[in-house]
């Protein structure tokens, strides 16, 4: 009698105690992304690029700055997939490695941007004030200048001072966030506004909670749908961006491979003319991304915010 | 605490917004949402607060827990002047009074459990330790009429009724003195606002619980409170207890107001004071008493002279010339 009873009390404590998880709003949007058929192609040919990108030259016998007189301008073949430059190194492993330095700069800078951004936009609009004043002016400051002159002063400057080329990558992440946080800080601090104006922010107050709590259990949470929409576009920006600025030769030097520059090296007559596999594979793969990057971001936008229109 | 002293006591609370225009926004005028509003809540006690839209209820509620700033007054809550507390001792009073809220869909976080945001104020007042918090709010769940399967759920999938039930529970779980109920039905369908009622009326025995119920409905108010102020632009026309205020109401707004009700009772004839016009605008109140433009007894003296608020015995007080 006693050994059923216990049996049973066993059994009542093994029925778990917290139920399943509910569907949240983030497993809710999940679910409507993984439905949009659109947004799947942009985030698979994305992930494939990155795959590429970051595996893919594990597997070349090639590498980029492996020079080789001995296949000059090779059209493609089955020995180079994408044929070969004017000093023989293999285009694919080139672009598969310009590929991960223009999606690590693209990345990076774009984290360091959402980073600095939404510090400096939450601060903003939840202090208001002094401090509001202090960082929207000089958000406005760094927008009222048009950021691609503002980059290329600042890439011509690297020149100037003789950077080294191996430093410069790091400097180009750290340009482009220099110009990507200040729209993202001023629609952080514009949701910020909006959000602390609505009546469950008012019941946080009435309830006494600790700034704490209200900044990272209430305002985050609701921050965080717009930051992921807008970093998702900041990448593709900045790689377009990095790409602009290493065509003009002010972003990552040669010998170091990036998209832009290898399309600058096959800027002239002859090679766009008769050795079209110089430039295509790395202007394909920009157009590629940046446009996957921008329909996976549409995609995440319908889902996260849908009231927000571009 | 005697039981005769006033849990809550506003004396001569006022708030004006101010109105701004022109390029340098210069502050043109003000709309006098409360102006000059005095009453007392004694322990226990509903205090029924009502008024048509746009009198000022919610903002008398409002600028008592300091969500927005007095203009003039004072805010007495247990003999402490809200005013006077710093913000970390405001914050620390703030478990003792708690306000519901009109709207159950905006006043939730859709990205918060409901479990948490009913458990997250006892941890901020270190009222619950972290374990002790889920047991606690499923004992308020529970007398809520929610049930404990509902603590990991998310605002959105509970319905009107249950979502008030929940902002309910997350008053109540800090054990308040005070709930300032600001319309707490009027959003709900007429069935569940009887449910929502009774739930008040319950845990106000339970928990002997002082309210202050902001309301426009007469009849939500008489079944509830105790005490009734009728509110009037801004400005507190009548008080007193509901009994002798709903027998024999002395302001005629109050009147007014009063004949509106709906009688279940077909053949019973009565004489329904109806009232012209709209609201005059707050921000350009009309001289003398307030009510005068649409008062059906007003005489010369009330378009010139402010009528006292003024003790008529009974714990009745009413601000009118003709009484």
């Amino acid at each position: 009698m006693s050994t059923i009873h216990a049996e049973e009390a066993g059994a009542a404590k093994a029925v778990p105690v917290r139920t399943a998880p509910h569907a949240s709003m983030w497993r809710q949007s999940l679910r409507r992304l993984l439905k949009n058929k659109l947004a799947m192609l942009g985030f698979a040919v994305v992930a494939f690029m990155f795959a590429a990108c970051f595996i893919g030259p594990l597997f070349s016998p090639y590498t980029d700055n492996k020079i080789n007189m001995a296949v000059m301008n090779n059209a493609p073949s089955l020995k180079h997939w994408l044929g070969t430059d004017a000093l023989g190194r293999d285009v694919l492993a080139r672009v598969l490695l310009a590929g991960r330095i223009s999606l690590t700069v693209g990345l990076a800078s774009m984290v360091l941007s959402v980073f600095v951004g939404t510090l400096l936009g939450v601060i903003a609009g939840y202090y208001r004030g002094v401090v509001d004043q202090l960082v929207m002016r000089l958000a406005d400051l760094l927008l009222t200048i048009p950021s691609l002159p503002l980059l290329f002063i600042f890439g011509a400057l690297l020149s100037e001072w003789k950077v080294p080329t191996d430093y410069r990558m790091y400097i180009v992440m750290l340009m482009l966030s220099i110009v990507g946080w200040p729209g993202l800080a001023r629609m952080v601090r514009g949701q910020m506004l909006s959000l602390r104006e609505r009546e469950y922010m008012q019941a946080t107050v009435v309830l006494g909670l600790r700034d704490r709590r209200k900044l990272f259990n209430h305002l985050l949470p609701n921050l965080v749908p717009l930051i992921i929409v807008i970093a998702t576009f900041n990448i593709g920006g900045a790689i377009l961006s990095e790409s602009v600025l290493s065509y003009f030769g002010l972003g990552v030097m040669a010998p170091t491979p990036t998209w832009g520059n290898m399309i600058d090296a096959a800027n002239n007559m002859i090679d766009f003319q008769d050795h079209p596999w110089l430039w295509i594979p790395p202007g394909f793969s920009i157009f590629a991304t940046v446009i996957a990057i921008n329909i996976f971001g549409d995609g995440l936008r319908d889902v996260l915010d849908p009231k927000q229109k571009r | 605490m005697t039981e005769a002293q006033a849990l809550l006591e506003v004396n001569g609370l006022k708030k004006y917004f101010p109105i701004k225009s022109g390029l340098l926004s210069r502050t043109v005028g003000h709309v006098k949402a409360v102006d000059d509003i005095s009453f007392s809540i004694k322990r226990g006690e509903t205090f029924g607060l009502v008024g048509e839209s746009g009198s000022g209820k919610s903002t008398v509620g409002r600028t008592i827990l300091r969500l927005t700033d007095k203009t003039a007054g004072e805010v007495k809550f247990g003999g402490v002047d809200l005013y006077d507390l710093q913000p970390d001792e405001l914050r620390r009073l703030r478990p003792k009074m708690q306000l519901i809220f009109q709207d159950p869909y905006s006043s939730l976080n859709p990205r918060v459990r409901i479990g948490d945001a009913i458990g997250e104020a006892l941890l901020d007042h270190g009222l619950a330790s972290p374990t002790e918090v889920r047991g606690r709010v499923l004992d308020v769940l529970n007398a809520c009429g929610l049930s404990s399967y509902h603590f990991d759920r998310f605002p959105h999938e509970f319905s009107g009724g249950q979502r008030q039930r929940v902002g309910i529970a997350r008053a109540l779980v800090l054990n308040p003195d005070l709930i300032i109920a600001d319309e707490p039905v009027s959003a709900l369908d007429v069935s569940i606002q009887a449910q929502i009622i009774n739930l008040f009326r319950g845990m106000q025995e339970k928990q002997g619980l002082t309210y202050l119920f902001i309301s426009h409905d007469l009849s939500v108010v008489e079944h509830l409170c105790s005490h009734i102020g009728v509110m009037y632009l801004g400005t507190m026309m009548e008080t007193g207890p509901r009994d002798e205020l709903f027998r024999d109401p002395l302001h005629p707004y109050t009147k007014a107001l009063l004949s509106a009700v709906p009688v279940p009772i077909p053949k019973l004839k009565r004489e329904r004071i109806v009232l012209n016009g709209e609201l005059p605008n707050p921000a350009d109140p009309p001289p003398g008493c307030k009510f005068h433009t649409r008062c059906p007894f007003a005489v010369a003296r009330c378009r010139e002279e402010v009528p006292l608020f003024r003790d008529v015995g009974n714990d009745r007080k009413v601000a009118c010339h003709l009484v």
